[in-house]
């Protein structure tokens, strides 16, 4: 078990950084998952925690031990990778078992690791096979199994569920959670999935362009996303966005959204808070509403604006329903069927509560909530 | 715009039967989804529509005409890849002019650059058609693939996946780009996918192979609400619908005795034959709902945060269970909790067939 800590860690290649001053603390048994789009420095990270990467300055520390004077081997960490890289020639035990031999361990007390591991992941059964007769998912499990075997300090995991295929993937999320909760390992989960890391991780990292733009629980990132990038990159379908202009109303903040398409009237309180932040300016703001966070009435109501349905996908147990409200395009997610066809009449409104509010030419979050 | 009829399509690869006795309509101007996993034979399909490939036995109709002897190009379909495959040195304009020079086509100069600005302006890639494809996203330069579809006019367009190679948020993005085309255009589209999300949100009407089989056609809403089988049941939703082993005893469901029974609506019991014994109960996660009163009990396994809600995976003795429940529901790994299942939402499947009882 482990804590990993991160200090003003950068990396260049050239004269471009991949990662920025980067500052993070991983907690002794924590899962944390390292998110964001290809090219954000991720697996950099990773695998400068790993030891496969050299950093240009700052330091890693494991336990409060400085890592830069030591080789990947002596980290006493397992990496798994998106590809399983597995020995084909060697049956699944021989694979899980393979770290073990290496440290001449005793027969028994091998036998006995190599068991305990495949019971918990369940791929008892499959001891005697080769990796060229197992499927995508007990592969990446046996992966899994030896990186476990030996019991280190820390898990890596480089998108390790990147080859699978999405009803795989949601299962083998479940099971690598209960796995975590099993074997405490502190781990450090990379993925540009972000549904993958708001179902598995106690807390998520989330990296653009080399910089570290939060750190958060799942529910903070989502109800509480600190910039613009983040509240876009979490959740889906993707979070509305649009200027509103903010000015005084009839007992009440009218917020006008994008080109006057629509005015939305929010509390006195929004007003006041605005002018607080912007410190008189009245720049225009943008709102972000996530999907859930548009009502839609079939008859116009108090407070709500018209607008007109156009494609609505029907997912199932819900719909997303495009809603055209003047120049903005506006995604709605309602009961399924609530809204008939495309081109309907409908009233919408932005739940006030739900509102998120973004200065809109740094993108950072207003902290604002209703 | 063109209607496309399937009639007993059976294609071979020397003994393997890649597709098995196919039949499928496409309406004219309809968005139709063939889903399904890897090797289901979807690819084979469109291949054998757009003229590549021939099938051993059946007959393929377009508005009505039988283009068994057609070539690829006098069938008039265009096809979309899921790689797409663009000129690298040539800019995007003279990527959209390419399908448009052909010598059979006979089109005026200005017809031709008409059609191109007319699909970059609809795909919004005005502003790139002076780039070289090869300095474009992978959005953009799959919006040129789409565009050189476009510009030709063609009756039917094909597509492949061709929103596989994106990354999620752009593919939320094309998604409803695609479907807003379809309907401007009123094109017939027969567009391929592995991914339940894509068939959902864009159909008019699904169709799921398997095998080289069609297992299901219809609308969205009645595939996921009245899913013909347990393969279609568990393809289409997510997370997959919740399946139960049981045996039908006394107008009950029982799969745990004691701890798991569900009683079965009186019309719908009187439909199966008494003599049913092993069934397969089916819910959907978001008709599992946790709460005091549910008469049912069982332990959180585990917990996934989804934003606007939380999946939670329930036991009860060795039987899993999924349940959608709201966001701000707390949820304690390990805890006991009561649960109820919507009775008016069961399915029951044959679990010998897998074949939907009450659909």
């Amino acid at each position: 078990m482990a804590s990993i800590v991160l200090r003003d860690v950068e990396k260049y290649f050239g004269e471009s950084y991949v990662v920025r001053r980067l500052n993070l603390e991983i907690r002794d048994r924590e899962f944390l998952v390292l998110l964001g789009p290809s090219g954000c420095g991720k697996t950099t990270t990773l695998r400068a925690i790993a030891g496969l990467e050299e950093i240009d300055s700052g330091e890693i520390l494991i336990d409060g031990q400085p890592m830069q004077s030591r080789q990947a081997a002596d980290r006493d960490i397992a990496f798994v990778f998106q590809l399983f890289a597995l020995y084909p020639h060697l049956t699944a035990y021989e694979n899980i078992a393979f770290p073990l031999r290496a440290t001449n361990e005793r027969k028994a007390v091998v036998d006995r690791r190599v068991r305990e591991i495949a019971r918990a992941l369940r791929i008892d059964g499959l001891l005697g096979k080769r990796p060229s007769a197992l499927s995508g998912g007990d592969m990446q499990r046996v992966a899994i199994g030896r990186a476990l075997v030996r019991r280190p300090k820390a898990l890596l995991m480089d998108e390790p569920m990147g080859a699978l295929d999405a009803k795989l993937r949601e299962e083998m999320r479940a099971e690598l959670k209960h796995i975590h909760l099993e074997n405490e390992a502190t781990t450090v989960y990379v993925t540009h999935d972000q549904i993958e890391a708001m179902a598995m991780a106690d807390r998520i990292a989330i990296m653009h362009d080399g910089v570290l733009q939060q750190v958060g629980v799942p529910s903070e990132v989502y109800q509480y996303p600190a910039n613009l990038f983040v509240a876009q990159f979490v959740g889906s379908p993707i979070m509305n966005v649009v200027t509103g202009a903010v000015r005084p109303g009839d007992g009440c903040t009218d917020v006008v959204l994008g080109e006057h398409d629509a005015v939305q009237r929010f509390p006195v309180e929004l007003g006041r808070r605005v002018t607080e932040q912007q410190q008189g300016r009245n720049d225009p703001l943008a709102l972000g509403v996530r999907p859930e966070a548009v009502l839609v009435a079939l008859r116009p109501a108090d407070g709500y604006f018209p607008a007109e349905a156009h494609i609505i996908e029907r997912l199932g147990p819900y719909d997303i329903v495009d809603l055209k409200v003047g120049t903005q395009l506006f995604r709605a997610r309602t009961a399924s069927g609530h809204v008939k066809k495309a081109g309907d009449a409908v009233w919408a409104r932005l739940d006030e509560r739900q509102t998120h509010f973004f200065d809109q030419s740094t993108g950072e979050s207003l902290r604002i909530r209703l | 715009m063109a209607r496309i009829e399937l009639r007993n399509i059976t294609k071979k690869f020397k003994r393997h039967a890649a597709l098995s006795d196919l039949s499928l309509d496409v309406g004219d101007g309809e968005f139709f989804v063939l889903l399904g996993p890897t090797g289901a034979g979807k690819t084979t399909s469109l291949r054998l529509i757009a003229g590549l490939d021939a099938p051993s036995s059946g007959s393929i109709l377009i508005d009505g005409q039988d283009v068994g002897q057609w070539s690829a190009a006098e069938r008039d379909v265009a096809l979309v890849f899921q790689y797409y495959s663009l000129y690298p040195h040539y800019t995007v304009r003279e990527n959209l002019e390419f399908p448009l020079k052909s010598r059979r086509r006979r089109l005026g100069v200005e017809e031709v650059t008409s059609r191109v600005a007319r699909a970059a302006q609809t795909l919004r890639i005005e502003h790139l058609l002076e780039r070289k494809t090869d300095r474009l996203s992978g959005g953009e330069m799959q919006r040129v693939s789409i565009g050189r579809a476009i510009v030709r006019q063609p009756r039917v367009f094909l597509m492949d996946e061709p929103l596989s190679n994106l990354d999620a948020k752009l593919r939320e993005v094309l998604r409803a780009e695609l479907k807003d085309l379809q309907m401007k255009f009123r094109a017939t589209f027969l567009y391929v996918t592995h991914d339940q999300v894509e068939a959902m949100s864009m159909a008019d009407r699904i169709g799921v192979l398997n095998h080289g089989r069609v297992v299901q056609i219809g609308t969205p809403h009645e595939i996921y609400n009245r899913p013909c089988d347990t393969f279609v049941a568990t393809f289409v939703g997510s997370p997959a619908m919740n399946l139960l082993p049981g045996v039908f005893r006394n107008g009950k469901v029982i799969v745990a005795p004691g701890k798991l029974e569900i009683p079965v609506a009186a019309e719908v019991a009187n439909r199966l034959s008494p003599d049913l014994e092993q069934v397969t109960l089916g819910v959907r996660s978001e008709d599992v709902a946790l709460g005091p009163g549910g008469g049912l009990e069982g332990r959180v396994y585990g917990v996934e945060n989804h934003g606007v809600e939380k999946i939670v995976t329930l036991k009860v003795d060795e039987h899993s269970l999924k349940a959608t429940v709201p966001a701000h529901m707390p949820i304690e790994v390990d805890s006991a909790t009561a649960f109820a299942i919507d009775p008016g939402k069961l399915q029951l499947f044959a679990t010998q067939t897998g074949t939907n009882l009450v659909r």
